[in-house]
């Protein structure tokens, strides 16, 4: 899934060596912190071209791989 | 949300500096005029504000709301409207001819008690407070970014800069919870001598072919330790910024440790800014 890939390298560049699954809650994990979560949005906006609401800007949105690919292909269908 | 306060913090320039700036202070409290020379910059920096808020509460729950933030935030392109701010941040754009028409502006309008807090990358504070009737009251402080996010900023002392000044503005940050450490003045002071000749640097690296972003900003995450990598910092301080930043220090220093490498200015002139145009040295 090219979606997916995307994400998974985006986040590969902050976590350096760590090995996480596609489940794994990145922040629970503490592999990142407030100020990469920002990038994040940033990332998920402008390389999909999607807006996010603030009613996306939710944990359960971005706290794994496949919640935060889950959501931009949520938001692209509703694009 | 945090205890009102009473002191006016006036925040000049709402670029992402001056945005994150004016939310960090109104969620401490403090009452705040954000002002830039149209309606539709200010309604963007109104709007970046909403969505940062929202990012926050991700993680803090008890956060305080946009609307709160909001609430104590007033914008405006009218500089008679800060006669009455105890303190004046300013953070327009890093080139000397534009901050000093904005100083004289601000000559004009500021009541004599007022504290100007000069938010600039590399410009010597002693050359700006030389357009203000009370030099001693100017002072530098170089806030990291994200504005809203960072505990850390570097004060400047310009030579004509007070103690008491100086001792006001400590403990003003503090109250933002932000922490600092005081230099003498000198173009670029510490923070930005150091990292322009990393970022310049690793840009010319990056030129010659020797290594590609993703490596030397790797040496420096992982074999240095460091947060972010040089290239990266670049791309989030905005290619254009950097540019104008060597450059300053270039013309201040006449020192070719500080000419800026082709790479950077090809990058400007391509358009590829970094986090704000989605492309620099990486892709965002």
């Amino acid at each position: 899934m090219e979606t997916k890939k995307k994400v998974r390298d985006f986040l590969s560049r902050f976590i350096g060596n760590a090995k996480i699954n596609d489940e794994d809650n990145i922040f629970d994990k503490k592999l990142v912190n407030s100020l990469f979560a920002m990038q994040l949005v940033v990332f998920v906006e402008n390389e999909f071209g999607i807006v996010l609401q603030n009613e996306d800007l939710n944990l359960e949105n971005f706290k794994s791989i496949n919640s935060i690919t889950d959501l931009i292909e949520l938001k692209k269908d509703v694009a | 949300m945090n205890e009102e306060k009473k002191n006016i913090v006036a925040v000049v320039g709402a670029g992402i500096m001056g945005t994150g700036i004016a939310q960090r202070f109104a969620t401490f409290g403090y009452h705040i005029i954000l002002l830039d020379l149209s309606e539709s910059i200010l309604e963007k920096a109104m709007m970046r504000i909403e969505k940062n808020v929202s990012i926050r509460k991700m993680f803090q729950a008890d956060a305080p709301d946009a609307e709160d933030i909001k609430r104590r935030i007033h914008i405006t392109t009218d500089y008679q409207e800060l006669k009455e701010a105890d303190f004046v941040i300013e953070n327009v754009s890093e080139k000397a001819e534009v901050k000093q028409e904005v100083y004289q502006k601000l000559c004009r309008c500021l009541n004599d008690e007022c504290y100007i807090l000069v938010n600039t990358s590399c410009i010597p504070i002693t050359r700006l407070a030389g357009y203000m009737a009370r030099p001693d009251k100017v002072i530098g402080v170089h806030f990291m970014n994200p504005p809203d996010v960072q505990k850390f900023s570097e004060v400047i002392k310009g030579m004509y800069t007070s103690e008491e000044t100086i001792n006001i503005v400590k403990r003003l940050l503090s109250s933002v919870a932000i922490e600092c450490t005081v230099v003498n003045d000198s173009p670029g002071f510490v923070s930005n001598r150091l990292s322009h000749l990393f970022m310049n640097e690793a840009a010319n690296l990056v030129f010659e072919g020797v290594a590609d972003a993703e490596q030397i900003d790797q040496i420096f995450t992982e074999g240095f330790g460091h947060k972010m990598g040089p290239l990266h910092t670049a791309d989030l301080i905005g290619i254009d910024t950097v540019m104008q930043s060597l450059q300053v220090l270039y013309e201040e220093y006449q020192d070719s440790r500080f000419r800026c490498s082709p790479l950077i200015k090809k990058m400007y002139y391509a358009n590829k800014l970094g986090m704000k145009t989605k492309e620099g040295f990486f892709k965002y």
